[in-house]
């Protein structure tokens, strides 16, 4: 009996719900090369870990050898292609210049000033749960909070989110490295990337005439040490800010809620001391990452891994959630353990490319899910596992319908 | 026996550990975190609980954090008998005794020495003691430093430019204080980078208005009649007016105490063996006297087994981790102290970080990004491999370089990488000073012998 590949497992959705089996296998073959012109995959932590520092990986599609990657060049979309898909010096600059506007050395207190609104917005839509005693808590929180909070961030109009919904889906749809559906899924997302762009070119405008306190009006206005943007180089930095303040942060509020309410004595230990929050969210960036995959990487000269040559334009897919659960790497990797002390995990990424919003998250998901522990009375799960999500690198629940008693009185 | 001997120690032994730093406090932790149930006594000679120094000439001396809320966190309760504020001065091997300076003594059964360095003050004690001439490695160094530059001085002069003067220097030019900035040798850093990295370190003090003089040396503080420091005079016969003096000239070891203990301890530090150790003066290993931290000099096997002596945070951390399981444990459990040399540094806003051995290299290839732009990996090469790198603005590529040099990987570095600009083809001299010429020192220090010098002649005794 012939087996499909195990790569193509990957992104198969009978794997959705529970791909840590898959996973197990991968690593049992830490340098997987199944077909001619098909990817490398890495799921060995070390492995991911030393590929992720490699001045030798490339991120930017140009260096794959077989380029079926033609679609993201500047030429079919409009946009140039964001910093996440470049490389250094033009990712290194590209990057300073919008960090300039989020975090330190400039904005050092953006983030953390930011706390009482997110507050106040998780307080807002746990009160609009009103007398229900069963919530999806996507649609009902874990989507509208962190979309909220990024429009907030880069200063888009909170009413046009539904316009740019439409474009934002099939985006992250492009971004599952299906081969099967890839070419089609790509034309799609490259035509919402464009439409998307378009409409943050009329609030550029806006900003460059008045700006205001926006991360918008810092990439328009920027003018330090790396010089400006283009507007072009801006309006794909912001849609590659929105669309990874979209989708990744839902993702980890919803594999959280959800873990916590498969282990539900560290949800009862945090509706008592929302302090433990920290240590839950770097546990679940580990134990359930919401980017699995950096399916995007290629080299820009042959390497060798584990004795084998990965020739020159190789397609390398690391499989983060695989090497977060490395028992080389984690003691009982497959236990959730927020009280573990070592946990050094690549929920984010590592490198250069390390996730640019990580403190945003980190801080979006303590919030909300110490709020949802406090305040949710005697929650439970409606249906285990949840509906997923098609894709296989953004991976998560469709919805999640919890079912509980009553909400507590907010603080 | 011995293996009863260990777990009666681990039960109720008595360790004492002299130096209340982040070596002290971090081999505590260890030790308890390990099952030490024994008595632990910590000494330190500062009257405060260990705090962390990096912050000391950086945020500090900017007034974004206080020098006195720099206190390193307790990973754990440790449980320990704190003797702070009073000095050890002395070691009696034999009895298993530290005699303090207020008299007492203690008794241990296991010692752990991690007494750190302390600044090499001003060579003239009379100069020295002029109002205005500053050292900087203490909380209270940092604390009054930081009063005289809020106060707005003339001038500040530092003496050295290795990390701690440039970044006192980087400090007193984002609070707009004039400063000028002496150095025996051709650039700042070149102890510890060598004179091409130093070259872009130069260049960078002086566009941010620094005054730096390379070339010279200080042969004279003046002082007013009052007895503050008024005027530093150079040996190129120049004379610069200043209020406030930092000297900056490297560190001592500190193993005066130890003087007379047949611990083979001297300026260069305590040598001990990859499990901490500590040699006497005949080169045989003790087996109940540890060192850890910026005191402990240790062969490793990435560096030629050269004896290596670091004033590096994370080298304290990790060498006190290892000491303390060692100190504890039988024979066949214990680790050697391996650690790949790391540090950084900020100043002038630009981040610097090394790995490896830089002061072993020879050659340098700027593998990433360039010189001119101040943002670079720079691969440092010895006899064909790669011993070091560094980066300016950089750091997240070196891990990759650390694994390099943990692989012992050839050199020159041959393979195209990312950022790979035509002036990082080919390696160049990594041009460092001449190791017999005094700089303000490096960071690390080689302190062994190699088997290939022949500078010894060996007389065996006649019998």
């Amino acid at each position: 009996m012939t087996q499909a590949p195990l790569f193509h497992q990957i992104t198969d959705f009978a794997n959705r719900a529970n791909p840590y089996p898959l996973y197990e296998e991968l690593r049992k073959n830490p340098v997987l090369h199944e077909e001619e012109g098909g990817p490398y995959v890495f799921s060995s932590y070390w492995d991911i870990e030393a590929l992720l520092h490699d001045p030798r990986i490339s991120s930017d599609a140009a260096n794959l050898a077989a380029g079926d990657d033609e679609l993201s060049g500047p030429e079919a979309t409009g946009l140039p292609p964001s910093f996440i898909r470049l490389d250094p010096p033009e990712h290194d600059r590209l990057r300073r210049i919008a960090n300039s506007s989020f975090g330190p050395p400039h904005r050092p207190r953006r983030i953390d000033n930011m706390r009482g609104e997110l507050g106040e917005i998780v307080t807002g839509l746990i009160d609009g749960f009103g007398d229900a005693r069963q919530i999806d808590l996507v649609d009902q929180f874990a989507y509208p909070f962190p979309v909220t909070v990024i429009c907030r961030l880069l200063g888009v109009p909170r009413e046009d989110e539904p316009r740019f919904r439409a474009w934002v889906d099939p985006i992250v749809a492009g971004l599952d490295p299906d081969s099967r559906t890839s070419a089609e899924s790509q034309r799609t997302a490259q035509e919402a990337r464009l439409q998307l762009g378009m409409y943050l070119n009329g609030l550029v405008e806006q900003r460059a005439k008045e700006p205001r306190d926006d991360m918008l009006s810092d990439l328009v206005n920027s003018h330090g040490p790396d010089g400006a943007m283009t507007t072009m180089e801006v309006l794909s930095t912001a849609v590659l800010l929105l669309i990874a303040g979209h989708e990744t942060t839902v993702n980890l509020i919803t594999n959280g809620m959800l873990t916590l309410l498969r282990h539900p004595d560290i949800l009862q230990r945090l509706s008592q001391d929302p302090g433990l929050s920290v240590k839950i969210v770097e546990e679940l960036l580990r134990y359930e990452p919401p980017v699995q995959i950096v399916p995007q990487r290629t080299n820009i000269t042959d390497i060798e891994v584990r004795g084998v040559t990965i020739p020159k334009g190789s397609r390398i897919w690391l499989v983060l959630a695989a090497g977060n659960r490395d028992p080389e790497r984690f003691t009982d990797p497959e236990r959730f353990d927020p009280d573990r002390g070592d946990i050094q995990h690549l929920g984010f990424g590592s490198g250069i490319h390390s996730c640019f919003g990580a403190p945003l998250a980190r801080l979006e998901t303590q919030i909300a899910l110490s709020e949802l522990a406090r305040r949710l009375e005697n929650p439970r799960l409606v249906a285990d596992p949840p509906p997923y999500r098609q894709n296989a690198v953004l991976r998560g629940p469709r919805h999640l319908e919890i079912a509980f008693d009553g909400l507590r009185q907010a603080a | 026996m011995p293996a009863d001997h260990v777990d009666w120690l681990r039960r109720e032994g008595r360790i004492v550990i002299v130096g209340a730093s982040l070596a002290g406090l971090r081999a505590a932790e260890t030790l308890r975190a390990e099952g030490f149930a024994g008595e632990l006594t910590l000494i330190g000679d500062e009257p405060y609980e260990p705090y962390d120094r990096p912050p000391l000439s950086k945020s500090v001396l900017l007034g974004k954090a206080s020098p006195h809320r720099t206190e390193l966190p307790h990973r754990r309760e440790i449980d320990a008998k704190w003797r702070l504020g009073v000095a050890a001065t002395g070691l009696d091997l034999s009895a298993k005794r530290v005699k303090l300076a207020d008299g007492d003594e203690v008794e241990y059964d296991r010692l752990l020495i991690a007494t750190g360095v302390r600044a090499r003050p001003w060579l003239k004690a009379d100069e020295a003691r002029l109002d205005g001439v500053c050292l900087l490695r203490t909380r209270d160094d940092a604390a009054d430093l930081y009063q005289r530059l809020k106060a707005g001085p003339r001038r500040v002069f530092v003496i050295g430019a290795g990390f701690a003067g440039s970044e006192v220097a980087s400090a007193c030019r984002e609070m707009g204080v004039p400063v000028t900035v002496a150095e025996r040798a051709g650039a700042p850093l070149v102890g510890a980078l060598g004179g091409v990295i130093g070259a872009v370190a130069a260049d960078l003090q002086t566009e941010n208005g620094v005054d730096l003089r390379p070339h010279v040396t200080v042969t004279s503080l003046e002082g007013d009649p009052v007895g503050r420091v008024r005027a530093v005079h150079l040996s190129d016969e120049s004379v610069v007016e200043v209020d406030v003096v930092v000297v900056s000239l490297g560190s001592v070891r500190n193993t005066d105490w130890l003087t007379g203990s047949g611990l083979g301890a001297g300026p260069r530090g305590i040598a001990c063996d990859a499990g901490c150790r500590a040699f006497d003066f005949r080169g045989i290993v003790t087996d109940d006297v540890f060192v850890a931290g910026d005191v402990a000099r240790s062969p490793h096997a990435l560096f030629g087994y050269q004896f290596l002596s670091l004033e590096h945070w994370g080298n304290a951390v990790a060498q006190a981790e290892t000491a303390a399981h060692n100190m504890i444990c039988h024979g066949a459990d214990r680790r050697p102290h391996l650690w790949m040399p790391a540090f950084w540094s900020s100043m002038f806003g630009v981040n610097i970080k090394s790995v490896g051995v830089p002061p072993m290299g020879d050659q340098l290839m700027i593998t990433q990004g360039s010189l001119a732009e101040r943002r670079f990996v720079g691969v440092y090469g010895y006899q064909g491999r790669v011993i070091a790198a560094v980066s300016f603005d950089n750091t997240r590529w070196l891990e990759f370089y650390a694994r390099q040099i943990e692989r012992g990987a050839p050199f020159p570095v041959e393979f195209p990488t990312m950022d790979r600009r035509p002036e990082g083809r080919q390696p160049v001299a990594a041009d460092f000073p001449d190791p017999s010429l005094p700089t303000h020192g490096p960071t690390v220090t080689l302190t062994g012998y190699s088997p290939a010098d022949q500078q010894l002649v060996f007389h065996p005794a006649r019998h």
